[in-house]
């Protein structure tokens, strides 16, 4: 009975992000979006709190899970379907898992995952702003940390802690968002690669509105190329809850 | 004293409810899971949680796992009958995709209000359609933009476009499902406003086990190459 009330909160490791508005990258060309207030894991999901989940559900172990959900490269550096490779930090972000195993993870928790947007305006805290889209020395870290090899391998929380009291939004991984797959930036990676306008009904809606950001360029780019069922070394995942109104 | 018990009686109906909540992910198979080792060391005694043989120190393995095995055989891992997403069809009946198990299925993801691609995408199909000519075969429009695609909706959009028959299937799902249904197809989509979404314009032919076997990708293209692919599955169990 004592810990109901924290249970079902469930949000000790997560905070609150206050609402506000912000200019994407991409979307309705110069309009700012609206994101309501909302909660969000304070770090991302480690490989210890992922294990912990397929150890609960045995269909999400890499020898059970459905092709449908995952490709080939899931938790495919783990020693098996249970066990993390001896050089495996538990406390390092879980990483080469696909979009069904992260919405899963987050359903399993009574969260979700974050959508894009909701993702991309928690991370424009720097340190000291909610909105560093300006702050070009900020910026110049995150493309500099998408340049560093194997960030991935370092525990979580040890890069900074952002404004909301969030950890690890640029510097460890690249994470999954709800909304992912709506990034429309070029054809079919199975095509050529450059945009072919015939692909997208209301093509011309792909404007950049703030070239300057160029890590949120490469961001959009990644998620544009990428498909739900990929397992990619750098990429993890946090969760996400909708506030109550 | 009244009052103690009903505030009591909250708190077990909580503590269920929550219970229940938690449980979820595991769905029901938790209560009938026994676990026995694979060598029968210990004749049939079997184990309520996972672990090791105290005889020959082996792995413990559930003992409906021949029997999971058996009913999953024959739905192959990369099926979408694998989804348990329910739908809505332009006709308000319910149904799963494995409901259409069986059909050479040709799938497409559109939005009744489209105004650029979508017509074109609905005229492929339907000279596809024309050009197999067999009523075995099923289309499915998947709608991206489910809080408009009512099943009225999509029915007069079946009736306005010819497409109202037994073979061919109007889908209204929630926002959630079409999402994971879009991400199995690897088609994109965004909603730019009420009225717009920009998305992939993609033609995705599945076999009888609902396995993806060909996608035409783009506007504009010859729809002789979807034909003959379906004609392929058709005579293939």
């Amino acid at each position: 009975m004592v810990s109901m009330s924290g249970l079902s909160l469930g949000q000790d490791d997560m905070k609150m992000i206050g609402a506000g508005s912000y200019l994407p990258l991409y979307g309705s060309d110069t309009d700012e979006v609206f994101v309501p207030a909302f909660y969000l894991d304070v770090y991302p999901v480690t490989n210890q709190e992922f294990l912990a989940f397929v150890k609960a559900n045995p269909a999400w172990r890499k020898s059970k899970i459905l092709g449908l959900f995952a490709d080939g490269s899931y938790l495919n550096t783990w020693l098996n379907d249970t066990t993390l490779a001896v050089e495996m930090d538990p406390n390092a972000p879980v990483t080469n898992v696909s979009w069904f195993a992260a919405k899963e993870y987050c359903d399993c928790q009574e969260k979700r995952l974050p959508g894009m947007d909701e993702w991309e305006y928690a991370a424009m805290a720097s340190e000291i702003q909610a909105n560093a889209q300006t702050d070009s020395v900020f910026n110049q870290r995150i493309v500099s940390s998408y340049e560093t090899p194997k960030t991935y391998s370092q525990p979580v929380g040890s890069t900074y802690r952002n404004y909301w009291g969030i950890y690890d939004m640029h510097g460890l991984i690249w994470e999954w968002t709800f909304d992912f797959s709506s990034v429309l930036i070029s054809g079919e990676s199975r095509k050529d690669g450059q945009t072919d306008r015939n692909l997208f009904c209301a093509a011309g809606a792909v404007s950049a509105s703030n070239l300057m950001d160029y890590a949120a360029f490469m961001r959009y780019a990644f998620r544009g190329s990428i498909k739900a069922n990929y397992g990619i070394r750098n990429l993890g995942f946090r969760c996400a809850k909708t506030a109550n109104k | 004293m009244q009052k103690l018990q009903t505030n009591n009686m909250t708190k077990f109906m909580g503590l269920i409810v929550l219970t229940m909540i938690l449980l979820s992910c595991q769905s029901e198979k938790k209560a009938t899971v026994q676990y026995q080792c694979p060598m029968h060391c210990e004749g049939e005694k079997s184990y309520s949680d996972p672990g090791i043989c105290p005889v020959c120190k082996m792995d413990l393995v559930r003992t409906d796992e021949t029997q999971l095995a058996a009913e999953e055989r024959d739905v192959s891992d990369v099926s979408i009958f694998n989804l348990s997403s329910k739908w809505k069809t332009q006709n308000g009946n319910s149904i799963e995709l494995k409901d259409l198990r069986g059909n050479v299925l040709v799938m497409v993801m559109i939005y009744t209000s489209c105004k650029s691609a979508c017509p074109r995408l609905v005229y492929d199909i339907r000279d596809i359609h024309d050009k197999v000519a067999d009523p075995s075969v099923k289309y499915v429009f998947v709608s991206i933009d489910p809080e408009t695609d009512t099943p009225e909706r999509l029915k007069k959009y079946a009736r306005d476009n010819q497409m109202d028959g037994p073979q061919w299937f109007f889908l209204q799902g929630s926002l959630e499902d079409v999402r994971v249904f879009a991400n199995v197809l690897a088609v994109k989509y965004k909603k730019i406003d009420p009225q717009v979404f920009s998305h992939s314009s993609i033609i995705s032919v599945f076999d009888k086990n609902g396995v993806l076997s060909y996608q035409r990708e783009g506007l504009g293209e010859n729809t002789d190459q979807t034909v003959r692919e379906i004609q392929k599955l058709i005579v293939r169990d």
